[in-house]
């Protein structure tokens, strides 16, 4: 596994953004965002509350729209051109913090909904495919019951296996463990980490520190829409160079 | 004993402390107070009725009625029976109903999206449209359709002609009535077969999809079906079907299919109040949905067109369901308003004019309600049977 990974690593970018900028209005989310993914590299994205951080990873897939400069996901570039938009939403899996699991579906067939109308796959295939995921995040025995049936921790693992079935190239974690109870944030970190292990590229904001440091190959700081800092996760804890940086880590590890 | 107080004190209690007891003592009451009042109703009514030399039962169903009706969708003339009045009534209230409930729904629905528009023009025409349809009361409304807007119609002489083939005046719209010819018949089984090459063909987009992953234009296809393959029989076997005009004679038009102004004033108010509350519905529906709904479905690749399919309708439906149901109820209930402009439905009708000439007022009112009932229970029912299908399992 560790072989693949690091042989996708030497593949070059999969994600490039230049000059990014972005408005709400007259607000001004995002400035200058400036970043380089290649392929199988994980980065963590932290941050204050509305930093931008979230709003960063949802322009990777177009949840929300840039107005300046340039974002270029695995040789497609973000426009308004709505074909190349779903042809980027089929290669980049999504995460979010409240799941959004389609309660109306069984687990099973929120896994298979993409992969049958949008891969147009056989349902036999979609369905072997689906448990496989399920197996992996380990709750093949849940896919007759519907969402809420389940606990947290066992939506959002749903939640990751859903889009894992699209076999995209790219995973995008938008806080995926803030909206659990703490006893269940180890059950999907656990999740997480595995895939780490397996090479795919993750972009994950996230506060959980000890996931940072043992799966990411960089940390990203964000302050008032722009990146202060950027490091590995070893220089990022032990020497961080920016005063606000410091200043974040200490409120969130003095606990 | 003595020495333990509580034991003491529970034996002392009085029976009334008892909530079972009491709770029972209650019942009974009650269920023989309500038995006794309409005991008492009852008797009194038959009372008066003998003294007053009213008969009772339903011997009058079979008498001659002897007075017109201005509408019926069955054979109806003075000399058929009171029992007949009844169903003249009772199909004409269905009918109302029927195209009410149909209009609205579709208005309704078209309205209620049209206020989620991002369009500034189209979303406040919609809201506009609600807060004007919905505060206004339903009977001025039947009347304003009927005296202001529909008996300010010219009079038959200078009807509104639409290209010759329809007519607009003050006694109602005449359309033409098409008149199928022999070879028409070839047209109804080309219908009829692409009816069921339809279902076939969705049975089987169905299975292939699930079997191969293909998807297949179902909606095309059913629209050549049905709509195409008819038309091209129809043009094939020459044009089989003559149309009966109407034509103006004397004060009137005769022949084509003449739609009464009271019907037309009833459907158009009815259908235009309650559209604006369904409206409503519609968009609290569509707004239950979470925006992460729809994110999760784009996220996925999923186009607007099937995240609106496959996700929001789905979800939206069941929070608009229940409401609608009591919508459609009361644009029943509210259908007996036709009284005002004389449509002859079923309380006009039956509750009117064959009370006035029979006087026989309990088993009519009785009839009447019973049938009220009935239609809005068997809408209840069909609509919680379509809710439970849908309904969210959790837990």
């Amino acid at each position: 596994m560790t072989d693949q990974a690091d042989e996708q690593v030497s593949n070059g970018p999969i994600i490039q953004i230049e000059e990014m900028h972005k408005w709400y209005g007259q607000f001004h989310v995002l400035r200058d965002i400036n970043l380089v993914v290649k392929r199988g590299e994980r980065f963590v994205i932290c941050g204050p509350s509305g930093s931008g951080k979230s709003t960063l990873i949802r322009c990777i897939n177009r949840l929300e729209e840039h107005q300046q400069g340039r974002i270029v996901v695995d040789g497609t570039e973000l426009t308004n051109d709505l074909k190349n938009i779903e042809i980027i939403r089929r290669e980049v899996g999504m995460v979010f913090q409240h799941f959004n699991l389609f309660p109306h579906l069984t687990i099973l067939d929120n896994l298979t909904l993409a992969p049958i109308w949008v891969r147009k796959m056989p349902k036999s295939e979609a369905v072997e495919v689906a448990m496989g995921y399920l197996e992996r995040v380990k709750i093949p025995e849940q896919a007759s019951k519907y969402p809420g049936q389940l606990s947290g921790g066992q939506q959002q693992r749903v939640a990751i296996a859903r889009a894992l079935c699209m076999n995209p190239k790219i995973m995008l974690f938008d806080e995926p463990t803030s909206a659990l109870d703490p006893e269940m944030i180890k059950e999907v970190l656990d999740v997480m980490i595995e895939l780490a292990q397996e090479g795919m590229t993750m972009l994950c904001v996230t506060h959980e520190m000890g996931f940072a440091k043992t799966v990411a190959n960089e940390v990203i700081f964000m302050d008032e829409g722009q990146i202060v800092e950027k490091a590995e996760p070893e220089t990022f804890f032990n020497h961080p160079k920016s005063e606000r940086t410091k200043q974040f880590l200490s409120q969130i590890l003095s606990h | 004993m003595s020495d333990e107080a509580p034991l003491t004190k529970a034996a002392k209690t009085s029976i009334l402390n008892n909530p079972t007891f009491r709770s029972v003592t209650f019942q009974v009451l009650m269920g023989a107070a309500v038995i006794a009042f309409f005991g008492y109703i009852a008797n009194n009514t038959l009372h008066n009725m003998a003294q007053r030399g009213i008969s009772t039962g339903f011997g009058f169903l079979d008498q001659k009625a002897g007075f017109g009706i201005l509408m019926s969708l069955i054979e109806y003339d003075a000399d058929h029976s009171y029992g007949r009045t009844f169903f003249v009534g009772l199909l004409n209230t269905l009918l109302v109903s029927f195209l009410g409930i149909v209009v609205a729904t579709i208005l309704g629905f078209v309205i209620g999206i049209a206020r989620l528009s991002r369009n500034w023009l189209i979303a406040r025409l919609a809201t506009a449209y609600v807060e004007i349809f919905r505060n206004i009361p339903l009977l001025l409304q039947i009347l304003f359709w009927y005296f202001a807007v529909l008996s300010a119609l010219p009079s038959p002489r200078q009807s509104l002609s639409f290209l010759g083939i329809g007519y607009l005046n003050v006694r109602g719209l005449y359309l033409p009535a098409p008149v199928p010819e022999p070879g028409f018949l070839a047209v109804e089984i080309a219908l009829l077969f692409g009816v069921v090459a339809t279902v076939a063909v969705t049975i089987w987009a169905h299975r292939r999809q699930d079997r191969t992953g293909q998807q297949f234009p179902v909606f095309y296809t059913a629209l050549a079906l049905v709509v195409g393959l008819p038309s091209l029989v129809f043009a094939a076997s020459g044009f089989p079907v003559s149309w009966d005009m109407p034509v103006l004679q004397g004060f009137n038009f005769r022949g084509g299919l003449p739609l009464i102004p009271e019907l037309v004033a009833l459907v158009l108010s009815l259908s235009i109040y309650t559209a604006a509350f369904i409206a409503e519905i519609v968009r609290a529906g569509i707004l239950a949905v979470s925006h992460g709904q729809t994110e999760a479905s784009r996220a996925l690749g999923l186009r607007p067109g099937l995240t609106l399919q496959l996700v929001v309708i789905p979800q939206a439906m069941r929070v608009i369901i229940p409401p609608l149901t009591s919508q459609y109820l009361n644009l029943t209930k509210n259908s007996s308003l036709a009284t005002a402009v004389g449509y002859p439905d079923l309380v006009a009708v039956w509750s009117g004019t064959t009370l006035n000439q029979t006087g026989q007022a309990v088993e009519i009112i009785l009839m009447t309600m019973a049938v009220y009932l009935t239609i809005s229970l068997l809408i209840s029912m069909l609509m919680n049977w379509y809710n439970r299908r849908k309904a969210l399992v959790e837990r």
